[in-house]
């Protein structure tokens, strides 16, 4: 299949991205990686004017801990990631998810501002920022703002990211030797998770439990007052709202949550 | 727009849509149809390509945003002197294809597994191929081939 | 010494991995200069009436050259069984893609735009979208027929006494569910009419003789006025046998427009245009004794035929199959084969026998299980033995050889079944989350079945090198190099100077192609037989220059050279030296191997799954396979098919299905939904050898391409079920998806 027609438009620093941005408002697509817009565009899903390809901004592409602070520039690819050792050291739940995307390829292109601004629930970084406790940082005509993980995702890939709005940056807390785990669940290794569960100390994260990602509030909550591991899990469907799709109803995706936020757990334990 | 890529060692430049993907310039343009295209989704891995060295799936990349970079396909995978590649010598003897319509991705997604894992174990080898859809081999003899490019024994 | 059975790679291989194949989007003949592109628009919708088609918007589009509807098109009717089927619908659409109208532009790029800009308008009909609701005729596909079923075959009724007087009887139905062929290399064909007014079309096929016959007749012309070209082809598995209605309008349309046309379809339009495979509905019951004897057998088969019913004969070869390799002394069997608003059914890998290998394979593992015994032996108590062939079965197959029992036995050693029964026992009782499942499938399947023979040629040229044709039309199997390795063995010539030429109806006029796993034992033998007669033909040529008797004489193969048998010091001469003397087309020979009737491969598998019962999920760790499928050409090749054949039957057990929601409408139209198995859902493959030959072909072989497909999926099915059998579960139908298995086990209070 082939793309509608459009306008490349090739950008070489964020400024220009967000002036080129800025003139052509909705109708312009950021385009990174390509691998959530180029399949879209390919189904004619999506049909942008413009598209403005910001892959030439190197200075988007880097981790680097500040202050208890790790930073991750947007355009990182998440093969990179995957094998970054100070991402791996500070928030190796986020290295350890970027090495479960897709497939290889995918991975070679495929970066994190891309998936956190396409913000599809069955996406594995979003959730995995969640349960993180990330903060993005985004640069308009305004300047920058910080937007937290918990206030971005609004619905299905639907974020607060305004037309002439750019990530250029992803924080975490450094959390190194803080327990975690991640646990998808999928058909197949390449397919989209039918349910994915992040977890950061006693932070959960659900991969595709709802329109957007989200914690699992009860069994966070379940935990801090001291509930069993296996207790706590049970509760992970409790705010999920999860729909029946051709190869999983939601009842049996809530089971699976149930099953995968109890094994994220432990293995965050271990 | 003009799009110019090295590939496989040469400069193509031509005057293309913008809409072009990577896989219709190097079939269309450059005249190397060794790339296949196999679905509509980045699902199969038929068009794999080294990009900057990389394996990408040229389906799901735009000729411009491969401008000014090096592609390489299964074209350019032997010598000058047409001495085979690892892969391709490995593939020839381990009968990693049968109907060659994924080989040629398959070949350059396991360049760029190898580049990244030397010394794969077959599981490794597995997972680095999970991209690349094969609908002949059973993928046993695609993972010997594999192996064997690596220069560590076959045993099975 | 001679090559035949030893491990050659391949001669195919060299063009493939270093600039690739030259698949039908490759062709760059001078013919199809200037070539538009073509699209079909197909319908969105299952079942509906069309109102109207506006193509005005279409036309004014950049570069659109044409769009033609069935209004425009003058091609006589198109029989698909008992209904005609059109080449453009017209009045109805009766599936989801079924193709309406066509479109021609200059550019590829510009198809999507210019198809985006036909509006059809749908009157939408209820949707039959499956074997049930076909069953129901409350919604009929075709008026016209009365009824959705639309053929029966076998037994239109059975006898309510037939299980009268057995201690045990079992019984259930068992969907084979419908799976898309989809080989890698989607449709494609290219056209060009000559100006000798002949059309050449080059297709992806795999028997570009039945292409020609079907273009000529479609299109109304003699067959001397369609010349077929199969290049390169990206696999087949049956759905490109050929009676597809897309060429033929491109052929049409490639007159009508006055200029060459290139088509190549899309995957979402491959996985819903090209045609499905298996969609049967089984229902199986076995009468039997507790000492693990079986005195009958039922099978009743429905096959859903999809829309439009090409190809009614998959449901009467599972009749046929229906007894498996078991020596059952009464069977009854009764097929029904029914339309929906779906994809039309027609051959997958194995075609039918796939079929009736699952329905009597769970039968067997569901009686083991009624009578608490293991399924290995009510195998064993079961098999035909070896000293009872050839033998024919109650449901009319006549099978040549077979060691069934052997087979079995061999599997079970190289398995180490008794310490895998002895895990699984010790992991139930430990209550492991995660179970183990052991699942043996006995196979045995039918190959060269259509009985048509296959044409072949041998030419020795007159520099002494070889050049033969056949008519099988190989993509993939690595026939040219078992052929090349035949030819130089018989003829003592080096593989390098023989060449395989096949897939070109000027060059093979007569032929009949590769489906069914015929080709060797069928193109194999009518190539061994040309061969046979250049020999003959050789010897008389050689008596004369070496004077001496023809009889005399034998062929020296390690040399390549004629010498008097006895007597080699007194002169011999070699090809190069014949054919320099031999006058033109003596040294050549023309067969049609018209004689091979069908073989019967068999063997033996068995799987080794874990199951998540937390999760549902399914593991395949093990797959340790017998297939027998007589002597071995090259052993490379042989191993190859059965590793291909395994992974896809693996496959459909685990993870294919070609899903329709009630309104008919496709929920797997990519190969994101659709699940091919992946190198990471498979493990390695453990094979058995054996080797039993036939009686029945120059070659004594059978048919190996289809095989481990038919052996794995029950193996791996009755594995899962295995598994959960101690949870109380007694079937589940495939894929055995994770959610089908927690749902079983949550049916049985079981799930974690």
């Amino acid at each position: 299949m082939i793309p509608a027609q459009f306008s490349y438009r090739r950008v070489s620093t964020v400024d220009e991205a967000l002036t080129v941005l800025g003139e052509h408002g909705d109708e312009a697509k950021v385009l990174a990686g390509g691998h959530s817009l180029l399949p879209l565009m390919k189904l004619r899903f999506a049909t942008p004017e413009i598209v403005v390809d910001v892959a030439p901004l190197e200075e988007l592409r880097y981790v680097r801990v500040e202050d208890g602070t790790v930073a991750i520039g947007a355009l990182s690819r998440y093969h990179d990631l995957h094998h970054d050792e100070v991402l791996r050291e500070h928030a190796p739940l986020l290295a350890h998810v970027a090495g479960a995307i897709g497939d290889q390829q995918v991975r070679h292109r495929g970066t994190i501002g891309g998936s956190l601004a396409h913000a599809d629930a069955a996406a594995d970084l979003p959730a995995a920022l969640l349960a993180s406790e990330g903060t993005l940082v985004v640069r308009g005509p305004g300047g920058q703002r910080e937007i937290p993980a918990a206030e971005f995702f609004l619905g299905p890939f639907t974020t607060p990211l305004e037309p002439d709005e750019l990530i250029t940056e992803v924080r975490v807390p450094a959390r190194a030797g803080v327990g975690w785990g991640f646990e998808k669940f999928t058909r197949r290794s390449i397919d989209w998770a039918i349910v994915g569960v992040a977890v950061v100390g006693q932070a959960v994260g659900l991969v595709n439990m709802a329109g957007t990602p989200i914690r699992a509030t009860a069994t966070e909550q379940a935990l801090a007052s001291g509930a069993s591991v296996a207790d706590a899990a049970a509760l992970a469907a409790q705010d999920a709202s999860p729909v029946t799709e051709p190869h999983a109803s939601a009842e049996y995706r809530s089971h699976l949550a149930r099953v995968l936020t109890k094994r994220a757990l432990e293995s965050a334990a271990a | 727009m003009k799009v110019s890529i090295e590939v496989n060692g040469k400069a193509v430049t031509e005057e293309v849509e913008d809409r072009t993907l990577l896989v219709h310039y190097l079939r269309e343009n450059a005249g190397l149809t060794g790339t296949n295209i196999g679905c509509d989704t980045t699902s199969c891995g038929a068009c794999t390509v080294l990009l900057d060295g990389e394996s990408v799936k040229s389906c799901t990349v735009l000729a411009a945003q491969a401008d000014g970079h090096r592609v390489m396909t299964v074209e350019g995978l032997a010598g000058e002197d047409g001495e085979l590649h690892p892969v391709q010598r490995a593939f020839r003897e381990q009968h990693g294809l049968q109907c060659g319509f994924c080989t040629p991705g398959m070949m350059m997604a396991s360049v760029s597994l190898l580049a990244h894992n030397p010394k794969p174990t077959r599981e490794e080898v597995r997972e680095g191929l999970e991209g690349n859809l094969c609908r002949c081999t059973g993928y046993h003899n695609i993972v010997s081939a594999v192996i064997d490019a690596s220069g560590q024994e076959v045993d099975r | 010494m001679s090559i035949v059975g030893t491990r050659v790679v391949r001669i195919e291989d060299q063009k493939l991995i270093t600039k690739g194949g030259t698949y039908v989007e490759d062709v760059r003949e001078e013919a199809l200069t200037g070539a538009v592109h073509a699209m079909f628009v197909r319908s969105p919708i299952a079942h509906a009436r069309i109102t109207s088609i506006d193509t005005a918007e279409a036309l004014a589009a950049p570069g659109v050259v044409a769009v033609y509807t069935a209004a425009d098109l003058d091609l006589g009717p198109r029989q698909a069984g008992p209904v005609v089927e059109p080449w453009l619908a017209s009045d109805v659409v009766r599936y989801v893609g079924e193709p309406v109208a066509l479109v021609l532009t200059e550019h590829r790029y510009q198809l999507a735009d210019a198809a985006e800009l036909i509006d059809i308008d749908y009157d939408p009909l209820d949707a039959v979208a499956s074997i049930d609701a076909a069953l129901s005729d409350e919604t009929l596909v075709f008026p016209d027929m009365g009824s959705n079923v639309v053929q029966v075959n076998g037994m239109p009724e059975f006898p309510a006494d037939t299980f009268d007087g057995c201690e045990v009887v079992v019984t259930q139905t068992i969907v084979n569910q419908r799976v898309a062929p989809a080989p890698l290399e989607v449709r494609g064909a290219a056209c060009a009419w000559g100006e000798d007014d002949r059309l050449t079309v080059w297709l992806s096929t795999q028997n570009a003789q039945i292409g020609r016959t079907l273009l000529a007749a479609g299109l109304g012309v003699g067959e001397e006025k369609v010349r077929v070209i199969t290049p390169d082809v990206g696999g087949g598995f049956g759905a490109k046998i050929g009676s597809d209605p897309e060429p033929v309008v491109l052929g049409w349309a490639a007159q009508r427009a006055g200029r060459p046309i290139r088509w190549t379809e899309t995957r979402s339009e491959n996985l819903t245009s090209m045609t499905h495979g298996r969609a049967q509905q089984n229902t199986v019951t076995v009468g039997g004794r507790r000492d693990g004897t079986v005195e009958v057998f039922r099978l009743d088969v429905v096959q859903d035929a999809g829309a439009y019913p090409r190809t009614l004969f998959l449901p009467t070869l599972t009749e046929l199959m229906a007894s498996g390799v078991y020596h059952f002394p009464k069977i009854e069997t009764r097929s029904r084969g029914v339309v929906t608003t779906t994809t039309p059914i027609a051959a997958y890998r194995g075609a039918g026998r796939p079929e009736a290998t699952a329905a009597i394979e769970r039968a067997m593992d569901l009686f083991a299980t009624e009578i608490g015994m293991d399924p290995a032996e009510v195998r064993k108590a079961n098999f035909i033995r070896p000293e009872e062939f050839p033998y024919k079965t109650k449901s009319g197959a006549n099978y040549d050889t077979g060691e069934y029992a052997q087979a079995l036995d061999k599997v079970l050693d190289a398995a180490g079944y008794a310490g895998l029964r002895a895990e699984q026992r010790r992991r139930r009782e430990a209550g492991e989350p995660v179970v183990l499942g052991l699942g043996i499938a006995s196979y045995v399947e039918i190959t060269g079945g259509d009985s048509g023979g296959e044409s072949g040629r041998v030419d020795i040229n007159p520099d002494g090198t070889v050049t033969a044709y056949t008519g099988s039309s190989p993509h993939g199997q690595g026939l040219d190099t078992s052929l090349t390795m035949l030819l130089s063995d018989q003829l003592g010539i080096p593989m390098e100077r023989i060449s395989i030429r096949h897939g070109d109806t000027d060059e093979v006029p007569k032929a009949i192609g590769t489906f069914g796993s015929r080709s060797l034992q069928l193109g194999g033998s009518a190539v061994r037989q040309a061969a046979d007669k250049v020999i003959a033909n050789a010897r008389e040529i050689a008596a004369d220059m070496l004077e001496a008797a023809p009889e005399d004489l034998e062929l020296n193969v390690d040399e390549g050279a004629w010498q008097v048998r006895g007597a080699p010091a007194s002169g011999s001469v070699d090809w190069v030296q014949l054919a320099a003397r031999a006058e033109q087309g003596v040294l050549s020979a023309d067969v049609w191997f018209g004689e091979g009737s069908p073989t019967f491969p068999f063997g033996a598998h068995l799987a080794v799954v874990d199951v998540d019962t937390e999760t549902g999920k399914v593991v395949v760790r093990r797959v340790i396979a017998a297939d027998d499928a007589g002597p071995v050409i090259n052993p490379l090749a042989f191993r190859g098919q059965r590793h291909g054949g395994l992974g896809q039957g693996v496959a459909q057990a685990l993870l294919e299905v070609m899903a329709y929601d009630p309104d008919g409408n496709p929920t797997t139209a990519t190969l994101a939904d659709y699940s091919f198995i992946t190198a990471t859902e498979l493990p390695d493959f453990e094979l058995v050898d054996s080797a039993t030959p036939t009686t029945r072909n120059l070659l004594g072989v059978k048919g190996i391409g289809e095989a481990a497909t038919i052996g794995s999926t029950p193996a791996v099915h009755n594995a899962v079920v295995d598994a959960l059998a101690h949870l109380g579960v007694r079937h589940l139908d495939m894929p055995t998806t994770p959610q089908r298995v927690w749902e079983a086990l949550s049916a049985k209070g079981e799930a974690k």
